[in-house]
């Protein structure tokens, strides 16, 4: 384990940011830590840098306890939202600035520069201030200037957060890309679920200064530990006392199955190629969501009588509980 | 914050003119307006000390600034400015530094006293030094007639510029930017000199420039403490008013045209060294 984080706890003032936290980091791979606004992700990984000191609990770095020690000597990159570009240097002392203050020789700085420049595909801005590029490309160059002094780990804080939608896009497949040829432990944090899914080996979902799962992508879609993840990570709907995606919703006309709850279609609404159906059970509306092409052979139109279920072995988690049940438990057909 | 740093890409908007290279209507008149202002209260009493300085000659204005008196006040006068500016760079970027990033008791009315030495009248601020460092001091220090007592005189008027020049500047440092410093392994002392004070260096070399000049033509707040006394404690000033009150208009022109051009070379070289510092980092 790269990251060994125990009962970490942070306060500010009566507000609780994290609340005894382990989470165990592994070497080398690439992980999220997801969660809403204020759920403490951002303390945890300030924490992690030295940038802020727990109350109680310990961090320990690549097998070393760094709980006292200063954000200077822990190794670690730190990428931040808002870029924290020194303003004054053009992008080449910008990231040259880590091996400078470490006295490395000139001509080492130089070759060390060009390639991170290359690496992040800088080379025809190095002259250039930070003030003359995009977004984009300075938070390209704050991950060069952090990956220069070779940490043992890599940390973003909201690195693509204050870019517009289609370049944070780009920027997080580059990112992938850039780890699986750097291969340095790295961790983000991150407020969006299609983010994490898409990037990530590991999420470790934080809410409320709680960690409340962690897992790959995978399980943490198809077995979420209760319902605060299961809402986070996706659209849901509830059926009876259930949670459940809104694709794993099926809807039948006619037949009489018994475990299927009788509806009635209320509303539909088609959103490019996926279409909307919302049925009214009496007590509660389920949406159901299905391709065009699916609804099309259905046949389905407000006011029409439809049976809704869940499709088997689908995650579903109990509302307001907290253990998981398996999809196998819902009532099969 | 994104908004903000999206801005400062395109900072410099291309100045307005027109293809051929001239000027559209309105920023004609701006700048019209702009000079003949800036000519009506500068320019032209400028030229005038200037034209009356040298309408005895050249030989006439040498005499008149190498008199061994007139010397002697240009040079106690620009050495104790400088002095007093250094020691104000230093100090006003400490009390700067204390006022934004510390919290303690007493910071508001901290935050007023900085600017006291401002508000007060000079002459009442020579009666308050005199009373307070005179032959009567309740502190036992006494530097009345003394060369200390200008340089007193010129540190209590000059105190509030670079403090509250740098400090706006200072507040408005991104913190971040020193955590990023800090996680690339940077030491505080590194990431002052490196990070923050090329941020601060247009800031404290124009509260340097001010500081400066306040103590050049400083008159009321020293008249009383420093006693005039020729070759020892006679500031440029008041040998200015005591040439106007013997009538030696050239004299004093003289005087006061060697002050300018001192004081353009400071400015000048205050900005040289604050690009250097602002590009070095």
């Amino acid at each position: 384990m790269s990251i060994e984080i125990t009962g970490v706890t942070k306060r500010f003032g009566d507000f609780v940011a994290l609340e005894d936290v382990s989470v165990s980091i592994p070497s080398g791979q690439l992980t999220a830590l997801l969660g809403p606004s204020g759920g403490g992700k951002s303390t945890l990984l300030r924490i992690i840098a030295g940038l802020e000191y727990a109350d109680a609990g310990t961090v320990g770095i690549e097998g070393l306890d760094a709980t006292h020690l200063p954000a200077r000597k822990r190794g670690v990159g730190f990428v931040f939202q808002h870029y924290a570009a020194f303003k004054h240097l053009s992008v080449r002392r910008n990231i040259a600035f880590g091996l400078e203050i470490r006295k490395r020789p000139k001509d080492e700085i130089r070759h060390r520069v060009d390639e991170l420049l290359a690496l992040v595909h800088l080379e025809q801005f190095a002259e250039r201030l930070p003030a003359q590029l995009s977004g984009g490309q300075r938070q390209r160059m704050a991950l060069a200037r952090a990956l220069a002094v070779e940490p043992k780990v890599l940390l973003l804080d909201e690195p693509f957060g204050a870019l517009d939608a289609k370049v944070r896009k780009e920027l997080r497949e580059w990112l992938r890309r850039l780890h699986d040829e750097v291969h340095v432990t790295t961790v983000f944090v991150t407020h969006d679920q299609e983010e994490a899914l898409e990037v990530a080996d590991e999420i470790v979902v934080i809410n409320e200064g709680r960690v409340e799962q962690i897992g790959s992508p995978d399980q943490l879609y198809d077995e979420p530990a209760n319902d605060f993840v299961m809402r986070f990570l996706g659209p849901v709907t509830q059926l009876g006392d259930l949670l459940v995606r809104p694709h794993d919703v099926t809807l039948t006309t006619g037949a009489d199955d018994p475990d299927a709850v009788a509806g009635r279609v209320a509303r539909v609404v088609r959103v490019g190629f996926e279409v909307r159906v919302e049925v009214s059970t009496g007590e509660q509306v389920v949406l159901a969501t299905m391709t065009r092409t699916e609804f099309l052979r259905l046949g389905v139109d407000a006011g029409t009588t439809v049976s809704v279920r869940v499709v088997p072995g689908a995650p579903v988690v109990p509302v307001s509980g907290s253990s998981v049940r398996s999809g196998l438990e819902v009532p099969a057909r | 914050m994104s908004e903000a740093a999206a801005g400062t890409v395109r900072r410099r908007r291309p100045p307005a003119t027109t293809a051929g290279g001239r000027l559209t209507r309105v920023s004609g008149l701006g700048l019209g307006v702009a000079m003949l202002w800036f000519s009506l209260l500068v320019l032209i009493p400028l030229a005038a000390v200037v034209a009356t300085a040298v309408a005895g000659g050249w030989d006439g204005f040498w005499r008149a600034v190498t008199n061994d008196q007139t010397a002697a006040a240009i040079q106690l006068t620009v050495g104790t400015a400088l002095l007093v500016t250094v020691v104000n760079v230093v100090m006003g970027t400490l009390i700067a530094w204390v006022l934004v990033r510390d919290r303690f008791a007493g910071q508001r009315a901290l935050e007023v006293l900085i600017d006291v030495p401002f508000a007060l009248p000079t002459i009442v601020a020579g009666l308050v030094l005199l009373s307070l460092y005179g032959p009567d001091s309740p502190l036992g220090l006494d530097v009345a007639n003394s060369r200390a007592a200008v340089f007193l005189a010129f540190l209590f008027v000059t105190l509030p510029f670079v403090v509250r020049t740098v400090q706006p500047v200072l507040a408005e440092l991104d913190r971040e930017v020193e955590e990023a410093a800090a996680s690339l392994g940077a030491s505080r002392f590194t990431t002052f000199r490196r990070i923050i004070l090329p941020a601060l260096a247009p800031a404290i070399a124009a509260g340097a420039a001010l500081s400066f000049a306040r103590g050049v033509s400083e008159y009321g707040s020293l008249v009383l403490l420093s006693g005039n006394l020729p070759m020892q404690t006679e500031v440029t000033s008041v040998r200015i008013l005591s040439s106007i009150e013997n009538d030696n208009l050239d004299n004093a022109a003289a005087v006061a045209t060697v002050l300018l051009a001192i004081s353009f070379a400071v400015i000048v070289a205050l900005d040289v060294i604050q690009r250097r510092v602002g590009r070095r980092g």
